[in-house]
């Protein structure tokens, strides 16, 4: 405690200097161009690419949020942020395309973490079968163009893959119209009776996609629906890949899978996109003031005139709607659909990303979808491959001279991904609560809660009376 | 006046009579008619589905299936029944006084299970298996089992629920997940490195008292039924017993209630509230610790996943029978098993339909249940504040 | 604010560790080999084994390429069992230039969407696990396997399944999934062929009490149970069903392959039929100093596939090796690999000779029907063997002749 007070006015000052605009944005530029670069340049046959690619890579995904959180100004921002998504990312996708791919995949559980974000966050309804409408999205585009489907390939129904856009908008019709189907019986319930209901509602789903290859081929059961169509890839963007690779004197290796690829992420960019003026419109609209005194209390809401039934549908449609979408992107990216991506697991890891992030705020869910995937998919990965290329060179721990070699298979580190994950979260909940980047309104209601004095916290603040913040930045 | 116990000093015949019927006669006949309603109802209910298609596939008449199915899906029914109730009752008494689904209770369950496999285990490779007294031996693995999962459950609390009490409701949902996570891999490690294999069998094949099938002549026929099927239905009722006397005839119960019914207020009568708290894991968990190991006996196989499967259905009973409340899940595990048992049996017949539905069509029951009576079969205990 | 500063903190960390990267070291001439399959949760004996084999085969097996100059290195994954998990390991893996092929996976819903991935990138992938028809029968030039196929398989049990006496009827049971499903449903269809009653198709995820799936069996009482799942699932659905009085035949795919079988299945699984789609290990001399070998570094006894995973290791190295010595030495592209491992003759392995078809199938896989004879796990290698035949895939086989069943009568 001593030596903070001491360190501090240092600290300060540097903290102050930090602050000016110019300095910071020199700083951020600077950051996101050392971040892309040492990315780029990481050599995968070194020893420690797996520790540097698990330290760089998140570096650089991290950026935007590092960005909106700097006090340059939102023009400068915008221009940083764009320049990220639309030069920096698929630059680095061209370089190593495993990266453009793990950018997508975290695109897709961020969509999914939004939308799932307006119902438990916004609304407050808990529901734990949320990835159904993904997988209704997903099926939707599948069953169209698969020739595993009997139904639609014997009849000549197969779509071709330029319909992929009309696709999205019917992935998000028909989502949302199976999310009203689902909700209307149901949402007379309350909290957790909700909760099991809508789990049982993802296992139905689920269930059935598994089954309806009898009597009729649908989804052609556990077999899965594979060569699931395509967009195809715009001429344009196909030689503009072509062209950069040249200019960058790049090996043009691969062009269409590349193109292919960076077609998705821009598709996926755009979708969020959409998603986030959606959900940042419905947040600060009348809609969203009901939805918030629906999760606040229902009952003063039913005694304010809020029309619950009405409130929590849409809640529900609109949840389902986005995951729709970006079902139908995952069908055409995955290019096979089976029931086995649509488990309970997958439900509970996407709400766990919202509440890991800071649940009801727009940023806390990115933000969790983004640490989250990660972890899964990077850092624990890597930490395996890391642990295994030092066995590769019989690499000696230092100072107590341990053989990375005589640790035992059974502990090895891949088999115990979901241990390390188990541990993160427990910590990540205990140290903080409200999540990592909390909604200001969901951070006063957790000091409320904790010490029931809602009177200091409306004192300290008086802007929480009722008034949704506009600019919550 | 609720608290009827029999004083050393002077017993009366009168409250003796009266603690029997309160603490035993009345939960054997609450679980009595439970069972009995629940197999009258879905009888009812195969008949009727047998007069409306009398053939549903070729060459298969369903009324003679039915008759020769009723007593074993019957049977099964109830035995899984009270693994269920056991299991719910851990996510009831836990809701009832933190208001949060404990996730992890399937893993204590799963834990459970894992134990009472080591005793038997060390049992058979120290060679004395055999000579054990059956009854013994089956109060010694259940015991062991309910103490070590009921430990489990305090720390649980301790670490990963008790910093997070004042927290938003899903906040320590998501530390649950996290443990429910770290057990089952932990589990697993353990038995990778100690036994190099993680499909754990219980060691019965020297124990022919275990292993010989009981021959019930029921209507046509024989039905087996396997003595582990009595052991987890006797078992479950002795501890259930044991529990209601718990809750409802003791000081530490009638604390658990007034933490249930209100904290704060509970509090100020100098109830110790994180005391209680930590007993209600320890008896919720010792259930689900006591479910482990019976259901690991009769199933004979157990490995670090065999929770999550359980869990899911014993929560589902705990919310069917109105969760927070103790008799409710004991009625939703029984009336889910039962459901699921004859469903699985009946399914079977109807083509393009199977087997595969029975997950379906149980949550469909429930959903219908949650659409009549919103708060469960027997209602929430505890009230919502407004 | 604290997160602000983690964040500030983590990327300072990050960066002047990255600073140490510019002085990476020049190991140029190093070829990595992939295995995918599942390491963590319920089939990660399965997937372990698959990854312990592929690990010996190279420690053993890459004498030639050691000689080369090259150092070989192996890089193990872990699919989790999930498509999306594998999916994701695949787009990482095919990015590293050194990975010139995959040994995997265990589960072929994984290994369809994974090996599209390594087609668009000409990775080669050898599976020593997959039967699901749609492996190969996508025609992909990079995806090869080395076991035979679920149609045949299921074929060929249901034949054995009508010649054994007084079986006239069958009741079908599977897992639902990819594996499961797909080899039972071959079964019941060539049961329904061979003039055997099929009582019921039905599917099934329970994993641990089966008292509601044994019921209606009951009642129906059929003469033969085909269970199309892995030995942790039916091992335990034969203890139970046998337990609750069920007296006829159990018969099942190579999922039964396990000496842990017989553990879980104890007495009640002893004159359970199974069909494999290779020998098992015991059944070839050369195996022995294998499964010494293994025990030696694993401490444990090979478990099914491991051999296998042996024997797909070994074709993929022998197929760089000679991709590199057509290179001159260096290090061959993903191409020549793919080219090299598909024109494979004649390979010789602990677990047969292969050689590759058209489609990335072995032009003849071996196929073997065999009876548990003992309730003791550590007595598994001394099942008998019934009946061996080996088969082309049917696709193939149609190919070339242009017509009529290609359908190797078993049992004759």
């Amino acid at each position: 405690m001593a030596t903070k007070s001491v360190s501090q006015s240092p600290w300060m000052n540097v903290r102050t200097t930090m602050r000016q605009p110019v300095v910071a944005g020199a700083l951020l530029v600077a950051y996101i161009l050392a971040a892309l670069l040492i990315l780029s340049n990481l050599d995968r046959g070194s020893l420690w690419f797996p520790l540097y690619s698990t330290l760089a890579f998140p570096a650089l995904v991290l950026s935007p949020f590092i960005i909106l959180a700097s006090p340059v100004r939102t023009p400068l921002k915008v221009i940083l942020v764009a320049l990220l998504l639309f030069v920096a990312i698929p630059y680095l996708g061209m370089r190593d395309s495993s990266y453009l791919e793990l950018i997508i995949q975290i695109c897709i559980f961020a969509g999914l973490a939004l939308g799932l974000n307006i119902v438990v966050g916004f609304a407050g309804l808990l529901d734990l079968g949320y990835i159904a409408f993904f997988a209704v999205g997903a099926y939707t585009w599948a069953m169209f163009t698969s020739q595993a489907n009997t139904v639609f390939n014997i009849n000549g129904w197969l779509v071709s893959g330029a319909a992929f856009y009309g696709f999205i908008f019917l992935g998000v019709v028909v989502a949302a119209v199976v999310g009203i189907l689902l909700g209307l019986p149901v949402l007379r319930l309350r909290g957790d009776y909700l909760a099991i209901v809508t789990l049982g509602f993802g296992e139905m789903i689920r269930v059935i996609a598994n089954n309806l290859d009898k009597p009729i081929n649908f989804t052609n059961g556990s077999q899965g629906l594979f060569d699931v169509g395509r967009p195809p890839v715009p001429p344009l963007l196909y030689n503009s890949v072509v062209g950069a690779e040249a200019m960058l004197g790049f090996p043009i290796a691969n062009a269409t899978p590349l193109s292919q690829q960076l077609l998705f992420y821009f598709i996926a960019i755009g979708i969020i996109a959409l998603i986030i003026i959606v959900a940042r419109r419905l947040d600060n609209s009348p809609i969203g003031r009901a939805w918030t005194a629906i999760r606040e209390d229902e009952v003063a809401a039913i005694a304010m005139g809020v029309p619950l039934v009405r409130m929590k549908l849409m809640a529900f449609a609109m949840g389902a709607s986005f995951a729709g979408a970006i079902g139908v992107l995952y069908g055409a990216k995955q290019t096979f659909v089976s029931p086995e991506s649509f488990s309970l697991i997958q439900s509970i890891s996407i709400l766990a990303m919202v509440i890991v992030g800071g649940i009801g705020g727009i940023r806390g869910a990115l933000f969790g979808a983004v640490i989250v995937t990660l972890l899964n998919l990077l850092v624990l990965k890597n930490l395996s491959l890391q642990i295994n290329a030092l066995r590769n060179v019989d690499f000696i721990v230092p100072i107590i001279n341990f053989h990375i070699r005589d640790w035992p298979t059974q502990l090895e580190p891949a088999k115990y991904e979901r241990l390390i994950f188990g541990l993160l979260l427990i910590v990540m909940m205990i140290f903080r609560p409200a999540g990592l980047l909390p909604e200001p309104r969901r951070k006063m209601e957790l000091l409320e809660a904790k010490g029931e004095e809602p009177v200091t916290v409306t004192a300290e603040n008086p802007v929480v009376t009722a008034q949704p913040d506009a600019g919550k930045a | 006046m609720l608290d009827a116990r029999p004083t050393v000093g002077a017993v009366s015949l009168r409250s003796l009579a009266e603690w029997i019927y309160r603490f035993i006669l009345f939960p054997i006949g609450q679980m009595f008619v439970f069972v009995v309603g629940a197999a009258v109802v879905l009888t009812l209910f195969a008949y009727g589905l047998a007069l409306l298609f009398p053939e549903p596939r070729p060459n298969i008449v369903l009324v003679d299936q039915v008759n020769r199915q009723l007593p074993g899906m019957i049977i099964s029914g109830i035995t899984t029944g009270f693994v269920y109730a056991m299991i719910a009752l851990g996510y009831t008494l836990v809701y009832g006084v933190l208001k949060f689904i404990n996730f992890a209770h399937s893993e204590i369950f799963m834990v459970g299970s894992v134990v009472g496999f080591e005793v038997m285990r060390r049992l058979d490779d120290a060679g004395n298996l055999p000579f054990w007294n059956p009854v013994l031996l089956i109060m010694l693995i259940i015991l062991v089992a309910m103490l070590f999962s009921g430990l489990l459950a305090v720390a649980i609390e301790r670490i990963a629920y008790r910093p997070l009490r004042g927290a938003p409701r899903l906040v320590p949902l998501i530390s649950a997940i996290g443990i429910s996570f770290f057990l089952i891999d932990f589990v697993r490690a353990f038995q990778a490195i100690t036994r190099n294999d993680f499909n754990l069998t219980y060691p019965t094949n020297d124990l022919e008292w275990l292993r010989t099938p009981v021959k019930l002549a029921i209507g046509e026929g024989t039905v087996n039924v396997r003595p582990t099927q009595f052991v987890v239905v006797l078992g479950a009722v002795v501890t259930l017993i044991a529990l209601n006397y718990f809750v409802n005839g003791t000081k530490l119960g009638r604390g658990i209630r007034a933490v249930s019914q209100d904290m704060t207020t509970a509090g100020l009568m100098g109830i110790n509230v994180n005391r209680m708290v930590s007993l209600t894991f320890f008896v919720g968990g010792s259930f689900g610790g006591a479910a482990g190991a019976l259901f690991g006996m009769n199933v004979g196989t157990v490995t670090p996943f065999v929770g999550f499967i359980p869990g899911i259905k014993a929560f589902t009973a705990a919310v069917l029978g109105g969760i927070g409340n103790v008799t409710g899940a004991l009625l939703g595990g029984l009336a889910l098993g039962m459901i699921e048992a004859f469903l699985n049996g009946l399914l079977v017949y109807f083509p393009a339909l199977g087997q595969r539905y029975t997950d379906v069509f149980a949550f469909s029951v429930l959903i219908l249940i949650l659409i009549f009576r919103p708060s469960g079969l027997l209602g929430e205990r505890v009230d919502e504040k407004v | 604010m604290q997160v602000k500063r983690v964040l500030l903190l983590f990327v300072v960390v990050a960066l002047a560790l990255s600073v140490t990267v510019a002085t990476a070291q020049d190991d140029a001439k190093v070829i990595k080999i992939a295995s995918q399959s599942p390491l963590s949760g319920p089939q990660s004996i399965l997937g372990t084994a698959i990854r312990n084999g592929a690990e010996l085969a190279i420690e053993q097996l890459s004498g030639p390429l050691t000689e080369m100059g090259f150092k070989v290195e192996f890089v193990p994954f872990d699919d989790q069992a999930t498509p999306d998990v594998g999916v994701a390991n695949a787009n990482n893996l095919v990015n590293d230039p050194a990975i010139l092929a995959v040994v995997g996976h265990l589960n072929s819903g994984v290994a369809i969407p994974s090996s599209e991935v390594y087609d668009a990138n000409n990775l080669v992938m050898v599976s020593p696990a997959n039967t699901n028809v749609n492996i190969t029968d996508r025609g992909l030039p990079t995806v090869n396997r080395i076991c035979g196929r679920d149609d045949t398989q299921g074929a060929a049990g249901a034949a054995f399944a009508a010649s054994l006496e007084g079986v006239e009827s069958v009741y079908v049971l599977h897992d639902t999934t990819a594996y499961g499903q797909g080899v039972a449903e071959f079964f019941a269809s060539a049961a329904e062929e061979a003039g055997l009653t099929v009582l019921n198709v039905e599917g099934t995820t329970e994993t641990a009490n089966f008292d509601g799936v044994i019921q209606p069996i009951l009642a129906l009482d059929p003469d033969l149970i085909y269970f199309g799942g892995l030995y942790p699932q039916s091992g335990i659905f034969i203890n139970q069903a046998r337990a609750a009085g069920y007296e006829g035949f159990f018969m099942g795919p190579d999922g039964f392959d396990a000496s842990d079988f017989a553990e879980l299945a104890g007495e009640a699984g002893v004159g359970t039929y199974y069909t494999t789609v290779a020998a098992p290990p015991t059944f070839y001399p050369d195996a022995a100093q294998f499964i010494e070998d293994y025990q030696a570094k694993f401490g444990e006894d090979p478990q099914p596939f491991a051999a296998q995973a042996y024997d797909s290791a070994g074709i993929v190295l022998a197929a760089i090796a000679k991709a590199a010595e057509e290179a001159g030495g260096e290090a061959p592209t993903r191409e020549a690999v793919a080219a090299a491992v598909r024109a494979t003759e004649n390979y010789d392995g602990i677990t047969g000779t292969y050689t590759f078809d058209d489609n990335g199938d072995p032009e003849l896989a071996t196929y073997v029907i065999l009876q548990v004879k003992s309730a003791d796990p550590a007595e598994w290698s001394s099942n008998e063997v019934l009946d061996e035949f080996q088969a082309p895939s049917p696709l193939y086989a149609v190919m070339q002749s242009g017509e009529a069943t290609p359908e190797a009568t078993p049992g004759s």
